[in-house]
């Protein structure tokens, strides 16, 4: 053959490192992606905060307050369609600020960006398995947001703009029947694109940690990041390509002329939401695992101890993955499932506590006789543990389902939900973004606005979820743009609650810019003797490529 | 070694590509020409997206061919490939399963009292009430055996390979590649048979959607596949391909055996058990 197929003996290729916009346009390199998806995630996570803030001003007092003029200043309503316009406009602010916050918010900043950034750091990887792969992930999400942002100004049920389904988009609001208009297409195409870009990250991450692990790096020898990540893309593998076959139904239904969701042609709403929750169960375990993994490796630093329990720790999330694929219809149990289905998965859910505990105590027990340092990063990370586990509690409660069936779509589920991601996925990955600043951007920041940051966000964050616990349990239904004024008092407090964590906000954007401007270097490990894992024995910021030569793992 | 650009591991560092940015901006323009075309407008958009799409898939693929062939494809990134293809297929795998989960939902809860209008529509049967099927040890068994074998003769074609038997090697694939092609001519025939609708507005139920949804998103990955095939085949004859190196052969064999094995399943869920005591097309 003509074809020299021989392998390159000579590794050396020197080609010089990109610079300027082609640098991040074009990039195939994992701390750069990482870099944009962290800054992604950080613009669409104050669109999103932005979204959750208007609507508790709605919420703040009964009555319509400011959404009837938004929607007559935004869409231009005419006065008299005003009022329908912003009930509708709040239904999309709802839907927006869940979707915004799944997918372009915490995916992106705890798989894309930390994992993106450390996963091949913590294993001695020079990069991903697929570098150029890795970046078409990264930048299908910019389309994939454009047509979520779309939607919210595009025709929904006639005369409206915006989804406004919720997150699950069940049908029939979903349908032609509730929202016959563009803007559902262009949010299930969205969901389409960002689940491409899942799928291929998670393809690229199962890869990279099977194959490129440094010599002696077994997989019992993994930082638990990884290991949290490994479990995490196991999951989008698995459970995304079910929520695409369900939003083809839905659009084909729409659009085509199928019967998949509708009941007088022999077709199944519930259908919609068996595979939606396959596919919504697992995902709400993605939004977390990362977290677990970015809380153990900060708590084993400050404690200056290594985790306790390691081998649990990693197969317990292992069990949460696994399980995770086991009880989506705990989210039905007011649709009519039979007795027996609805025992079996109380039941499912509630084993799910066992290895969740496992992983709570072990934090626990990790800095139980540590030398503890409450830097930053671990103000974050016990803050984390504590509303995380209170989370976790209100979710044993739900998954009765005759407790559900009086709490189901209540406030109190919007509190449980809001515990376990908002303060803790939220948590962790603040955590992660005040453990690894330094290393990443090379820079030192103020380590006291940045626990102002922590103590504003903390006690904030309570005013707002923890009254709903009350307001659900009083049976204030969710995703109403109004109530009776016997639900005021609590709403009061939760939408004082939601503008100071947006002052929280602030503070964190001006540590992270002065921390830019000033420009204080950081060494490679500004941590101290707990800070064991690969990364730390790199500069900061590490090289464009890192691991030329390999790093052996004794 | 002083210099410190220099690496000392096999792993690919790929250079800086268009790619990726040219292919996420084809995908937006594809889906806004998509949403646009279902309400409507002329498909312009939508074509020139997908064209995009195609273009981009090309010319990556074309990159990804160009490294192999000089010296990029190390061991341990032919490992990385290999991965790759078994954890996209495992993900269409999931894909599939959507559609067999609507199927079953339709054909094993016929008859629920909480469900009165589908047994309403249905007559809480399956095949629904008044329904003529296909037959399915007619065309469907025909093209279950057009499908197996293309299995065997793309086995023919690797060891034709694997024993650096060329003209072996193009004949199997040009075979899978006509085997492939007349199953999806086969397919369309039988779709245009149908005694029964895809869409609501020709008298489409639940079967419809759910038949032609599953057997067509099959029929799509055949297509795929047979294009996978035909690439392959022309890289065959241009003199692609060593019995040690032929990765993007494997992966199109693979994914021909993964649309094969969804077949397997269709067959005899959807066409063999799911027709069952339904009425069939007199001959």
């Amino acid at each position: 053959m003509a074809h020299a197929y021989a392998i390159k003996d000579d590794h050396a290729e020197p080609h010089a490192d990109p610079t300027g916009i082609k640098r991040y346009l074009l990039s195939t390199n994992h701390k750069d992606i990482g870099t944009m998806y962290l800054w992604f995630a950080i613009f669409a996570g104050i669109l999103g905060g932005a979204l959750s803030i208007l609507m508790r001003m709605e919420l703040q007092e009964p009555g319509i307050q400011i959404f009837k003029g938004l929607a007559q200043m935004v869409y231009g309503v005419p006065e008299n369609a005003a009022l329908d316009n912003g009930k509708q406009m709040y239904n999309a602010f709802v839907t927006a600020h869940g979707l915004i916050m799944i997918f372009f918010m915490v995916m992106p900043a705890m798989i894309g960006g930390f994992g993106n950034w450390f996963v091949p750091l913590m294993i001695g990887a020079p990069d991903m398995a697929f570098p150029r792969m890795n970046n078409i992930s990264f930048w299908l999400l910019i389309p994939s947001f454009a047509l979520l942002l779309i939607s919210m100004f595009v025709e929904g049920p006639p005369g409206m703009h915006g989804v406004g389904g919720g997150w699950t988009i069940y049908p029939p609001l979903s349908s032609n029947a509730g929202q016959p208009g563009p803007a559902m297409d262009f949010a299930i195409l969205s969901l389409h694109l960002a689940g491409a870009s899942s799928i291929l990250g998670a393809i690229n991450f199962i890869t990279t940690i099977f194959n490129m692990r440094a010599p002696g790096m077994t997989l019992h020898k993994m930082p638990l990041f990884v290991w949290s990540v490994l479990v995490t893309v196991f999951l989008l593998l698995l459970a995304l390509p079910v929520l695409a076959g369900a939003i083809t139904m839905l659009l084909t239904d729409r659009n085509f002329g199928t019967s998949f969701f509708v009941p007088s042609k022999g077709g199944d709403p519930l259908l919609f939401q068996h595979l939606f929750w396959f596919f919504g169960h697992p995902e709400v375990y993605i939004l977390i695992l990362p977290g677990f993994g970015i809380i153990s490796q900060i708590i084993s630093t400050f404690s200056k101890k290594p985790i306790f329990g390691y081998l649990g720790m990693a197969y317990a999330m292992v069990a949460i993955g696994v399980v995770g694929f086991l009880v989506w219809a705990h989210h039905m149990f007011t649709v009519g499932l039979d007795a027996d289905t609805q025992a079996y998965f109380t039941a499912a859910t509630m084993i799910i506590a066992v290895p969740t505990g496992i992983k709570i105590f072990s934090w626990i027990a990790t800095m139980w006789g540590g030398s503890i340092e409450f830097r930053p990063p671990m103000l974050w990370a016990i803050g984390f543990i504590f509303l995380f586990t209170v989370g976790g509690v209100t979710g044993v409660v739900l998954a009765n389902a005759g407790v559900d069936r009086d709490l189901h779509a209540t406030y109190y589920v919007v509190a449980h939900f809001h515990y376990v991601l908002s303060l803790g996925a939220v948590f962790a990955i603040f955590a992660g973004w005040y453990y690894w600043f330094p290393k990443m951007t090379g820079y030192l920041y103020n380590e006291f606005w940045a626990k102002v940051h922590f103590w504003i966000t903390f006690i904030s964050v309570n005013f707002i979820f923890f009254p709903q616990h009350f307001l659900g349990l009083q049976g204030m239904p969710r995703r109403y743009i109004d109530y009776p004024a016997e639900f005021a008092g609590w709403n009061f407090i939760s939408s004082i609650g939601s503008y100071f964590s947006g002052l929280g906000v602030l503070v964190f954007l001006y540590v992270t810019i002065s921390a830019y401007i000033k420009k204080v270097p950081a060494p490679a490990n500004p941590w101290g003797v707990g800070a064991t894992t690969l990364e730390w024995t790199l500069p900061s910021p590490p090289p464009f490529h890192q691991f030329n030569d390999l790093p052996i793992i004794k | 070694m002083a210099d410190s650009h220099a690496k000392h591991h096999d792993y690919h560092l790929v250079n800086p590509s268009w790619w990726p940015v040219v292919g996420a901006s084809s995908a937006f323009i594809m889906a806004v020409g998509a949403v646009t075309w279902m309400h409507g407008a002329p498909p312009y958009a939508l074509v020139i997206g997908f064209g995009c799409v195609l273009y981009t898939m090309f010319m990556w693929w074309r990159d990804v061919i160009q490294e192999a062939n000089t010296g990029d494809h190390t061991p341990v990134v032919a490992l990385h490939l290999r991965y790759g293809m078994l954890l996209f297929i495992a993900s269409e795998v999931m894909f599939f399963v959507a559609w067999f989960w609507a199927f079953f939902d339709a054909s094993l809860f016929t008859n629920e009292a909480k469900m009165a209008a589908r047994v309403l529509a249905t007559g809480g049967l399956w095949p629904p009430k008044g329904m003529t099927v296909f037959d399915p040890f007619h065309l469907p068994l025909l093209n279950t055996m057009i499908l197996l074998t293309s299995g065997t003769t793309v086995t023919w074609a690797h060891h034709a390979l694997l024993n650096n038997d060329r003209k072996g090697l193009i004949w199997g694939l040009g075979l899978t590649i006509l085997l492939g092609a007349t199953f999806t001519g086969v397919q369309a025939y039988e779709y245009a048979h149908a005694m029964f609708g895809f869409s609501n507005a020709n008298g489409g139920n639940i079967y419809g959607s759910t038949f032609f949804m599953a057997t067509g998103f099959h029929g799509f990955h055949v297509l795929v596949g047979t294009i996978f095939l035909i690439i392959c085949w022309l890289r065959a004859r241009g003199g692609a391909f060593t019995p040690k190196q032929h990765f993007g052969f494997e992966a199109a064999a693979w994914y021909w055996h993964f649309v094969d094995v969804v077949w397997l399943f269709l067959f005899v869920c959807i066409y063999v058990w799911g027709n069952h005591g339904g009425a069939v097309p007199l001959e």
